[in-house]
């Protein structure tokens, strides 16, 4: 099973199988090589081919620029929406109160198509950044809230008894108690909403955006280009896999330690 | 030396759901007394030292700390049932826990006061259930408590475990003064530390019965404490029937 796919925390998978994950790409891209191959179709062009065009795009075309627009676009999505998640969920998970005044908000939140929200943010705002970034939140802070609230839910009463006996403050309490019990939802809505926030954006730019690799995906299909789409999502899967190797997986590890530390 | 505080409790009424847990209940403590409260298995006994440690405060009474409110009162050194550990902090930071000011030579004394060495970098989850016991003593230790609750410290431990902490107990108990209460449903318990036995039972809980042990804690001969468990027991059968 691919890393990625695996639905342990990095810090709890057996490390002597990181080479399985590895290996699993390798018999990905083995497969797709070896069915280009049969069928030597125009529709399926060879991996081999659609790296060397990546290498073509990247001096030759747009792929660096359109890929830092979307980049920028996601991170900033992504940012307000777990902050704004966060936020939200807390104030969820600790007031019964705001909790039944406000989750039918959450749910309908949750539940509302990506595409209306985009819709009516590009009528209300027009075909903008600040528009797709707004369709962005408001489509991903639901699913922050929703992971956020339970692990509040979630909290050990037990500790909170421990923090009132020893007279903790609220700031120590938060920092002692609650942020670490907080941090495996905080890495379960980070994770998923990675993933989420990259499509969402994209559909968007497919939708009401003039740049981004949305926008040029749309146009690689409107002249049926099969190896842009395709050198575009190799570069798109080779960014998520960075992003998970090198930032959250080790932040995962460190942070979960305490789980699985055997020294 | 300075001994802790004298502890007044009266509860008029304390429910729990619809049982009433609680009714016109009086305990007294004096200043520098060990007393060990005993009960069967779920009578109200950790409620009462949730009351005296301040966390507890939906009851028609009041608890008093020398004078002041519970909640108000120096921060005891509360020892929990089941150590209540803080398993994403280090063993040392869960000492800092609780007093983030002290340096790090004075949680290795606290540490080495409870018979722990080299733990400071350790997960609690690394150490015997022995030891995570130690550590929660140690915990309670380090706010220098002139009162000390101690809630089954001993329960789910081995025979030779549980000596070491009773003798360590005890130790502690009389170098600082502290007065404490210790909650347990082992009679063993309160022969080998208490000067005073307090059991109850029923519903509304009642005291049934009032010992006081008057060899030192600290100078018990085995036959002492043997004889100590006995009376206990015998007053507990008693109360039963």
């Amino acid at each position: 099973m691919s890393p990625a796919l695996d639905p342990r925390p990095a810090a709890l998978r057996p490390k002597g199988e990181a080479w399985l994950g590895w290996a699993s790409f390798l018999l990905m891209i083995g497969l797709w090589g070896g069915v280009a191959l049969a069928v030597n179709s125009r529709f399926l062009p060879a991996p081999w081919a659609v790296i060397a065009h990546i290498g073509w795009l990247t001096n030759e075309a747009h792929l660096l620029p359109d890929f830092a627009v979307t980049l920028g676009r996601a991170a900033l999505g992504f940012v307000i929406a777990m902050g704004l998640g966060t936020l939200i969920g807390i104030a969820l998970g600790r007031s019964r109160w705001v909790d039944r005044l406000f989750l039918n908000w959450v749910v309908v939140g949750m539940n509302l198509p990506a595409i209306v929200i985009a819709i009516l943010c590009f009528i209300w705002l027009g075909l903008n950044d600040k528009a797709l970034i707004l369709a962005v939140v408001l489509n991903k802070t639901p699913l922050v809230i929703t992971n956020i609230r339970q692990g509040v839910l979630s909290f050990d009463p037990a500790f909170d008894e421990f923090a009132r006996a020893y007279r903790l403050s609220r700031g120590q309490t938060f920092r002692l108690i609650h942020a670490p019990q907080l941090v495996p939802y905080l890495l379960t809505a980070a994770r998923t909403g990675l993933s989420l926030v990259w499509k969402i954006v994209l559909v968007f730019e497919v939708l009401g955006s003039d740049s981004g690799v949305g926008f040029r995906v749309s146009l690689f299909f409107q002249f049926f280009d099969l190896k842009g789409i395709l050198a575009y999502t190799l570069v798109f899967v080779a960014i998520v896999m960075v992003l998970e190797h090198v930032a959250i997986g080790p932040l995962e590890r460190r942070l979960l330690k305490w789980r699985t530390d055997q020294t | 030396m300075a001994h802790g505080p004298d502890l007044s409790l009266s509860i008029a009424r304390l429910t729990f759901g619809d049982t009433l847990l609680y009714k016109d209940f009086q305990l007294n403590v004096a200043g520098g007394e060990v007393v060990a409260l005993i009960g069967p298995s779920g009578v109200g006994k950790t409620t009462l030292l949730r009351i005296l440690a301040g966390v507890e405060m939906g009851f028609d009474g009041q608890a008093l700390v020398d004078g002041h409110p519970a909640p108000l009162a120096p921060v005891p050194g509360l020892v929990f049932q089941d150590a209540r550990l803080l398993p994403w902090l280090s063993c040392a930071d869960n000492l800092r826990a609780v007093r983030p000011d002290v340096s790090d030579a004075v949680v290795a004394q606290a540490l080495a006061a409870t018979g722990l060495v080299d733990v400071q970098e350790k997960w609690p989850r690394q150490l015997s259930g022995g030891m995570q016991r130690r550590l929660g003593l140690a915990r309670a230790l380090l706010v220098n408590p002139r009162l000390m609750l101690l809630d089954e410290p001993f329960v789910s431990l081995d025979r030779v475990v549980v000596r070491e902490l009773q003798a360590l107990v005890t130790d502690l108990i009389v170098q600082s003064g502290a007065t404490a209460v210790l909650v347990s449903h082992d009679p063993q318990d309160a022969a080998r530390l208490a000067h005073r036995v307090v059991i109850i039972a029923g519903r509304p809980v009642q005291i049934v019965a009032d010992l006081a042990l008057d060899a030192l804690p600290a100078q018990r001969s085995r036959t002492q404490i043997i004889a100590y468990e006995d009376r206990i027991e015998t007053a507990m059968v008693e109360s039963a029937s």
